[in-house]
């Protein structure tokens, strides 16, 4: 606003700011035509947001930007190190080397394609119902067809993003491997905008319908549990596939029938088809124009139906949006069975405990997340069972080796879950706090009560995870119960760390549980926790390596050697569930708010 | 001007605003009251076009909402009852995109915008990021975004939450100098005192319908008791509540 201005030539009377400024011309097309802001005006918020964002100095900002450049860097490499290996190798087999190269492409784009359906449909809600600005927006004189272009792109930006990334290795890992040249990245670029910009359209159309039909926090409920089941169901397809067979073809009757798979289709009327044949085309020198014809007339189609839908249906769509949620809620049995399981804890923890139970339960965005979780043990299981430790060359010291590096996997798997639910817990609090702090309450009694809620589940599934897999491999009952015992301790610990960092560094600001995990405190939470899994796996490597080596090959084992690594690795987890509890406490005492 | 025809907004079963007829001419402020949840915000929201009429129709200066909504959206300023405003966006930015939704910009906006923060005594804040301010600045900001574009006429949601005495003045001598323009103001509040010292008319809505429209005078008359706005209120919207809180409060 005028910089050069001092606030001595200002006028600041009331009459005078209802008055137009003397000296200054006023523009007589501005004030006859109707008002038509420009797209990239509606998006310059965001734009603008953004670089904020980027500028701002918060505190360990450059330090998450070192780690997310570090981690960024080596998930690039290592998907192109792998990709570029396997393409190279395929590009030296005759015949069908193209073929599984395409194929494999094929497949990468389809679970694309579906990833980015459910991300646009959620974002779509978000952007197009419940953003914050959409009052301002809607109420604004805008041009129905700019407000539906700014809300697409922004909902384009913000769900694809992420596959963005992970394609760019990837093609990369395809261009280098087939000598794609200097154009095959604007060719891909080419081709890639439209395959975003399909799934946008028909997820922000999927939306609208539905918000039609639903108010839109009850959408929202209906969205997150078929997201979730959606994404599940594609974990276990994909699984149940075993893509991995397509690359031994001895699994097949013949080779005819192989080669005769690798030509079919995947599916021929999905953009990740069409994509697929355009790169694969131009890399082995066959390019054809009709996927990238088929690509963007299918966009621009998609893009005038979704606007022509948009037109019609939102306004109807959003005023069904500001209608409230689901106004009541079952108490009756839940209540009661809880309260008479919880009498011992005494009223104020249990109704510390019920608050946190039913909170969680009555998100729909939260508990749905458990089906999730429910779908990738099963296949974390279905993988574990399908490892070949038995038959010929399988030793007795690998198949008892193996469920003690699995506590290394199930406690990445934990840390993981409790930073999701467990570490967000203090900052959900931040609205709420001057109620807790308010009461006679002890601070302690919050942050055990998180505790205790986050870690019961946690429990279970990790005894469930290890107790199943060892039963699976049939491992003896010294290492059962020493997997089983460090699970839990690890369990503990690993809470412990999360409701202890979720406390120290504490997003009060934030709406969004699941942004929570992503901020600076969350990347320390998870780092710390990858440090205690890595003490007590290695605490624990010289007892169980001694008492694996004194059954195989006869004898037995120092008591004293056994016992100093577990003891110490106990001591390890007890100090990392008390410590972070005990340091947050004092945090959360001083908190202001 | 404002003027509502029939105007009915139904959620399911529940019938927010029923059938209302309503009229604010040029140069007059409007004060619109009412008990929590009787209809008010609604009401507002239909003006400003945020949500759709189930039945009943809107006219802003003459345009009717409905059949050309661009053009009536132009001639309104709204101001919400829960602001948004960008966080990561500084005052004066958020000040030139508002002015920009109403396709206004240059220099005549940028002074505009200045005295329009001086008057509010955001000016020194104007270059800081809107996380900054407290609740009662960006009161202020919102306000002042409403009168960016000039509009002939803004619908204001309980405007004075947050606002410190100074500003409550201001405000009050800005609405009048408005008004006193020939512009239109319906201002929803729940402060009593203010809608009787600063609203032309006063309407009270209750359950849906408008129980009581008019001046001070025509609402003492309508009265049989007479009193303060706040008794006329009180018996309008449920004095036997209010009574019984007493009571409730006396044991």
């Amino acid at each position: 606003m005028s910089e050069g201005l001092r606030p001595s030539q200002l006028d600041v009377r009331p009459e005078s700011v209802l008055t137009p400024a003397r000296g200054i011309p006023l523009d007589p097309a501005m004030a006859a035509a109707l008002p038509d802001p420009s797209l990239l005006h509606l998006v310059s918020p965001k734009i603008l947001t953004a670089r904020a964002r980027a500028a701002s100095k918060e505190r360990g900002a450059g330090a998450r930007i070192g780690v997310l450049v570090t981690f960024g860097a080596l998930f690039w490499a290592f998907i192109f190190g792998v990709l570029y290996r396997l393409l190279t190798y395929f590009r030296g087999v005759e015949e069908i080397g193209p073929f599984l190269a395409g194929k494999l492409l094929g497949l990468v784009l389809l679970s694309f394609v579906s990833i980015l359906l459910l991300s646009n449909v959620i974002t779509a809600l978000s952007g197009f119902f419940l953003a914050k600005d959409l009052d301002m927006l809607v109420a604004a004189p805008l041009d129905w067809l700019k407000l539906y272009g700014a809300k697409l792109l922004e909902t384009v930006v913000a769900s694809s993003w992420m596959v963005v990334l992970m394609a760019v290795p990837m093609f990369a890992a395809y261009g280098l491997a087939y000598d794609g040249g200097l154009f095959f990245p604007v060719l891909t670029v080419l081709l890639f905008v439209p395959f975003l910009v399909i799934p946008a359209v028909v997820g922000s159309g999927t939306t609208l319908l539905l918000v039609n039909i639903f108010p839109a926090r009850r959408t929202r409920d209906i969205l997150s549990v078929i997201a979730v089941l959606a994404a599940g169901g594609v974990v276990v397809l994909f699984r149940l596939l075993r893509p991995e067979k397509l690359a031994r073809p001895e699994g097949f009757r013949s080779l005819l029938d192989f080669v005769a798979v690798l030509r079919t289709p995947t599916s021929p009327l999905l953009p990740s088809e069409w994509l697929q044949k355009g790169v694969m085309g131009f890399l082995t020198d066959t390019l054809d124009v009709l996927p990238i014809y088929l690509l963007w007339t299918t966009g621009a189609a998609a893009v005038v139906l979704g606007a022509l839908v948009h037109r019609r249906l939102y306004f109807t769509g959003f005023t069904k949006a500001q209608e409230g949620a689901q106004k009541w809620a079952k108490a009756g049995a839940f209540g009661t069975f809880g309260r008479t399981v919880l009498r011992p804890f005494g009223v104020l923890r249990r109704e510390l405990l019920l608050k946190e139970l039913r909170l969680f339960f009555r998100d729909s965005t939260q508990w749905s997340q458990l089906i999730l979780l429910g779908v990738l043990v099963v296949v974390y299981v279905f993988n574990i069972k399908f490892l070949p430790l038995t038959g010929e060359g399988v030793t007795f010291f690998l198949r008892n080796i193996v469920p003690f590096l699995n506590l290394v996997l199930a406690g990445f798997v934990l840390a993981s879950i409790a930073a999701r639910f467990l570490f967000p817990g203090v900052s959900l609090e931040g609205r709420t706090l001057w109620l807790l702090r308010s009461s006679p309450m002890e601070m302690r009694a919050l942050l055990w009560a998180k505790f205790w809620v986050g870690t019961a589940p946690l429990l279970l599934l990790a005894i469930g995870i290890v107790a199943v897999t060892d039963w699976l491999l049939q491992v003896t009952p010294f290492m059962f119960f020493v997997s089983v015992g460090t699970i839990t301790l690890m369990t503990f610990a690993l809470a412990g760390l999360a409701v202890g960092f979720g406390t120290l560094f504490p997003q009060f600001e934030t709406e969004n549980a699941a942004q929570i995990p992503t901020s600076f405190g969350g990347l320390l939470y998870m780092m710390t926790a990858v440090g205690v899994i890595g003490g007590v796996v290695i605490l624990e490597a010289r007892p169980v390596y001694l008492w694996l080596q004194a059954r195989a090959f006869g004898g037995t084992a120092e008591p004293g050697d056994l016992v100093f690594g577990f003891v110490a690795a106990a001591a390890l987890c007890i100090a990392a569930t008390v410590v972070p509890i005990r340091v947050a406490l004092a945090r959360l005492e001083r908190v202001e708010r | 001007m404002i003027e509502l025809r029939q105007l009915t907004k139904r959620y399911g079963d529940f019938t927010a605003v029923n059938a209302i007829d309503l009229t604010v001419p040029r140069g007059e402020l409007f004060g619109f009251l009412g008990p929590n949840g009787a209809g008010k915000t609604t009401t507002l929201r239909l003006i400003a076009g945020i949500l759709q009429p189930t039945s009943g129709s809107v006219r802003i200066g003459g345009t009717d909402l409905h059949a050309d909504p661009r053009t009536a959206k132009a001639k309104l300023g709204f101001i919400p009852d829960r602001p948004f405003i960008y966080e990561k966006l500084t005052g004066s930015e958020f000040l030139r995109f508002v002015a920009g939704l109403y396709g206004q910009d240059g220099p005549q906006v940028e002074h505009r915008g200045r005295e329009l923060l001086a008057l509010f005594d955001l000016d020194e804040w104007r270059d800081e990021l809107v996380e900054s301010y407290s609740h009662g600045m960006r009161q202020k900001l919102i306000i002042a975004s409403a009168f960016i574009h000039r509009p002939e006429v803004i619908v204001v949601d309980e405007p004075h939450v947050g606002l410190d005495p100074k500003s409550m003045k201001i405000l009050r001598e800005l609405f009048r100098e408005y008004v006193n323009r020939g512009h239109t103001i319906m201002m929803s509040t729940h402060t009593l005192e203010v809608a009787e010292a600063m609203c032309d008319r006063i309407g009270i809505i209750a359950g849906g319908v408008i129980a009581a429209c008019g001046t001070m005078q025509d609402l003492r008359a309508g009265a049989a008791e007479g009193g303060s706005l706040e008794q006329i209120f009180l018996r309008m919207t449920g004095e036997n509540a209010a009574r019984e809180l007493v009571d409730v409060l006396n044991v």
